[in-house]
């Protein structure tokens, strides 16, 4: 975090918006993971959740202006909710229909979104940065004399979200939780008679996966400063959210972390030189070629080569 | 009354207008062994499915150690002991043996110490012969060795009732005889069992008293030589 | 919006109507998720190949739908066999993770659409043929063709694909599969094989449905999604694997979404079938005619 602020007078505002994208795939990623990669329940509608955190800073913003860290803590708990209702409503039919479920979620949302003009439906909105509180504007004042800028602010407030994220994953894996959500994804029966409570386990995973996956949309309004649904509920992010955990590996928390650093800076890279299409295609295409070839991520090649070793 | 640990009242289920269970009653004491036979598909998984929770029976009531479980999860009556194992063995394949083992132990017991866990685990595999084989995937036991990883995963439950789902189902005579001499150990130690076989040597040998399930329906429960003799299941057993 | 009777039986016939086209799209989901339990939700992405195939058929070859669904169906069930064959290799076989599954047709998916948006790009393509610019009335009810060639080839499909599942050998062991793997394997058949004709089987469909949507309507590769939605909706709410809850199904879709666009606007349709679907797996996860 020192870093990035300290280099902040020497770095064009380029890295610092390219780095600001890849931290929230890690976030998106991470948070995926909690559910899917644990649990084995995927979710197809990371758009939605996120879309959830973006609207609901622009609503609070546009009804009661109140610093971001707010606006996130909001997020999360309206994402964490859908997540929680979603779950509760279809966890206990089979994996699939969860999946499939989520899918209707976030097209639902959409839909919603598109038609409430309050939010500027399918044309989109405007918001504008709000000032960074002075409180902040101090503390930053000791690292860097002329202060940041706004984009700079956001970069270390998803870095600071980030490491949340993923400590929050790693604490979930060590504990009791990813423990019983080890046994729900290899077999939930069995899990079940071995003592699992495993409806309740599930809908921990989906709520907090659902609540970050809010906070990490939460400041995405102020970030782009333009808001319209095809870009909230994107394909890009719903595409990448599943695509960095399946690459990077889900069975631990850095996974999805070595996934969104390499997909993302792909992304970056071959966004400048060709068009942004044709880069979510390759993103796909990756997405296959990993399933098929590397099921067990970058995770499960860098294991199968250590294991080689001994 | 009080004596039994286990008991299924008038338990009926159907599929869709195909009835699996028809008012079965069924009792089991404390400390006792009893066996349940019956050909295929007569419902003998189904009625274990009912009992454990997995399925929910459209009619009757079941008491688990003077506790109505009718309405409670599958999860939750593990954790008051009552353990299973599978017909065809469902280990946790992304984890160890140990782990698999350990699941219960955190789940069903409530221990929360890692080295806890991890003890008793280990104690766990040496008494069903699986000591060796801790740090192993489930991926390359041996059919024997799954069932001893069932019944250990079971027995990590510390079940008051131990249900063996043809537990030695295609095991050759000496594996048999291992199994059999292991559920004798656990019945020994105050553990009640209720032994669902086809191997009929095995249940001659191991029940004191038989439960017969024909078609959804119980047609004798007594000693095992007077249930043997009855003609309802001669008949059924011909052929078998 | 002002309620008058003439709005609403429009709207009933017209939904009825694109109910049947509805059937054809759904058919494919049915058989090969419904009976099969593959989650292929990239078939939304074979109907829109196969809507651009008939769209490239009629642009550059002067191909009249009808040719084109000759031409491309068999093609699509040929590829339809190859993809399963893959998929059975790769992850069936597997057994251990139904998410890599889930995920790698959801990769499909999403490679097609967007292939289709660099092929093709964002615009609206069409296709048009003489006959199928009038319309057909009865009373103050009127249907252009472009609607009724849909509906009465998805019917069509709807027959075929029934009766080829009863009447025959290969059919019949289909229907099986869908009901007792193990059972099949103990009387002799393969049911590999069985499920990888089902499959080519469904792609087919999908490939039809696809020429029978460019006739209904211009495409644009982001419609793919909206039918993810329709397909899937129309089969879990039909009963997952009935082939008549599936038009049942279809038939209630349409006419919910041409009442909704006729008093609310077409802009809430494509919430129409997720919410169905929605409350279909909250309500009643087994659908009308399922078990």
């Amino acid at each position: 975090m020192a870093a990035t602020v300290l280099l902040g007078p020497y770095v064009s505002e380029y890295y610092y918006l390219a780095t600001y994208t890849i931290l929230q795939f890690i976030v998106l990623g991470t948070a995926w993971n909690i559910l899917g990669g644990y649990g084995g329940y995927v979710n197809f509608g990371t758009a939605g959740f996120f879309a959830i955190g973006c609207y609901t800073t622009i609503v609070l913003n546009k009804i009661f202006p109140m610093p971001l860290f707010f606006e996130m803590l909001a997020a999360a708990v309206t994402a964490g909710l859908v997540g929680l209702g979603t779950g509760y409503l279809t966890l206990r039919l089979r994996g699939v229909f969860f999946s499939i479920a989520t899918l209707a979620l976030a097209i639902v949302l959409q839909t919603l979104v598109v038609n409430w003009s309050f939010v500027g439906g399918a044309r989109g909105v405007y918001v504008i940065r709000p000032p960074i509180s002075g409180v902040l504007m101090a503390f930053f004042g000791f690292f860097v004399p002329n202060g940041i800028s706004y984009v700079q602010f956001l970069v270390v407030l998803m870095v600071a979200l980030t490491m949340f994220a993923v400590l929050a994953a790693w604490a979930v894996e060590k504990s009791w939780i990813g423990i019983g959500l080890a046994a729900i994804r290899d077999d939930e029966s069995a899990a079940e008679t071995s003592g699992v409570p495993s409806l309740r386990l599930k809908l921990i995973a989906t709520t907090m996966s659902g609540a970050i996956m809010g906070m990490a949309g939460a400041p995405f309004p102020y970030y782009v400063t333009y808001v319209d649904p095809a870009t909230a509920f994107g394909l890009a992010i719903a595409v990448n959210s599943i695509a960095m955990p399946l690459v990077g590996g889900t069975a631990t928390w850095w996974g999805p972390v070595v996934g969104a650093i390499l997909l993302g800076s792909a992304q970056q890279i071959l966004t400048v030189t060709i068009s942004s299409a044709a880069n979510l295609f390759i993103v796909g295409v990756l997405l296959v070629v990993f399933l098929t070839a590397a099921p067990r991520g970058v995770v499960g090649i860098v294991r199968s080569w250590k294991r080689g070793r001994k | 009354m009080t004596a039994n640990i286990l008991e299924a009242t008038g338990i009926t289920k159907r599929f869709d207008g195909f009835a699996a269970l028809t008012s079965v009653d069924f009792a089991l004491l404390k400390g006792e062994r009893v066996g349940l036979i019956g050909p295929n598909g007569s419902g003998k998984s189904t009625f274990v499915n009912c009992i454990t929770g997995i399925l929910a029976p459209d009619e009757g009531s079941i008491t688990f150690d003077a506790n109505d479980i009718t309405k409670t999860p599958a999860w939750l009556r593990a954790r008051r002991g009552l353990a299973r194992t599978y017909q065809i063995p469902r280990p946790f394949r992304g984890m160890t043996i140990q782990e698999n083992i350990e699941v219960p132990l955190r789940f069903a017991v409530g221990h929360k110490s890692a080295r806890v866990i991890s003890e008793a685990a280990q104690v766990i595999l040496d008494e069903v012969g699986l000591g060796e084989k801790a740090d192993l995937s489930p991926k390359g036991l041996t059919q024997v060795e799954l069932r001893k990883l069932e019944l250990g995963r079971a027995l990590a439950a510390r079940p008051k009732v131990l249900i063996a789902d043809e537990v030695m189902a295609g095991l050759s005579e000496s594996e048999v005889d291992e199994i059999l001499a292991l559920l004798n150990r656990l019945n020994a130690e105050g553990i009640s069992i209720l032994l669902i076989e086809h191997i009929m040597r095995a249940v001659m040998l191991f029940s004191q008293r038989i439960v017969v399930i024909v078609a959804g329906c119980k047609i004798a429960d007594g000693l095992p030589d007077d249930v043997m003799q009855q003609e309802e299941v001669e008949r059924a057993y011909l052929g078998e | 919006m002002e309620f008058s009777w003439d709005l609403v039986i429009n709207a009933i016939v017209t939904g009825i109507v694109l109910g049947g086209f509805y059937a054809a799209v759904a058919i494919g989901v049915t058989i090969a998720f419904g009976m099969l339990d593959i989650v292929n939700i990239a078939h939304p992405a074979f109907m829109i190949a196969g809507a651009y195939l008939a769209f490239l058929g009629w642009e550059d070859f002067g191909f009249d739908p009808f040719v084109s669904m000759a031409v491309f169906a068999p093609c699509g069930y040929l590829f339809g066999r190859a993809f399963y064959r893959a998929y059975h290799y790769f992850f069936e076989r597997r057994g251990d993770e139904s998410l890599q599954g889930l995920a790698f047709f959801f990769g499909i998916l999403f490679i097609v659409e967007i292939g289709v948006v660099l092929v093709f790009g964002v615009d609206y393509r069409s296709i048009s043929e003489p006959y199928l610019e009038s319309s057909v009335s009865v009373g103050f009810v009127s249907v252009p063709w472009r609607m009724l060639v849909p509906f009465l080839v998805g019917l069509g499909m709807l027959g075929s694909v029934h009766l080829y599942l009863s009447r025959t050998f290969t059919g019949r062991t289909i229907l099986a599969v869908s009901q007792d793997v193990e059972a099949v394997r103990l009387i002799g058949a393969n049911p590999i094989r069985a499920k990888e004709i089902a499959f080519g089987i469904a792609v087919a469909t999908a490939i039809i449905a696809g020429v029978l949507l460019i006739i209904i309507q211009p495409v644009e590769p982001s419609i793919t999604r909206e039918y993810i939605g329709r397909a899937f909706a129309i089969c879990v709410l039909g009963g997952i694997a009935s082939i008549p809850g599936t038009l049942v199904a279809s038939l209630i879709l349409g006419v919910a979404e041409a009442l909704t666009t006729t008093f609310y606007g077409p802009s809430w349709s494509p919430a129409v079938s997720f919410g169905l679907l929605l409350l279909t797996l909250i309500f009643r996860p087994v659908g009308i005619f399922g078990r």
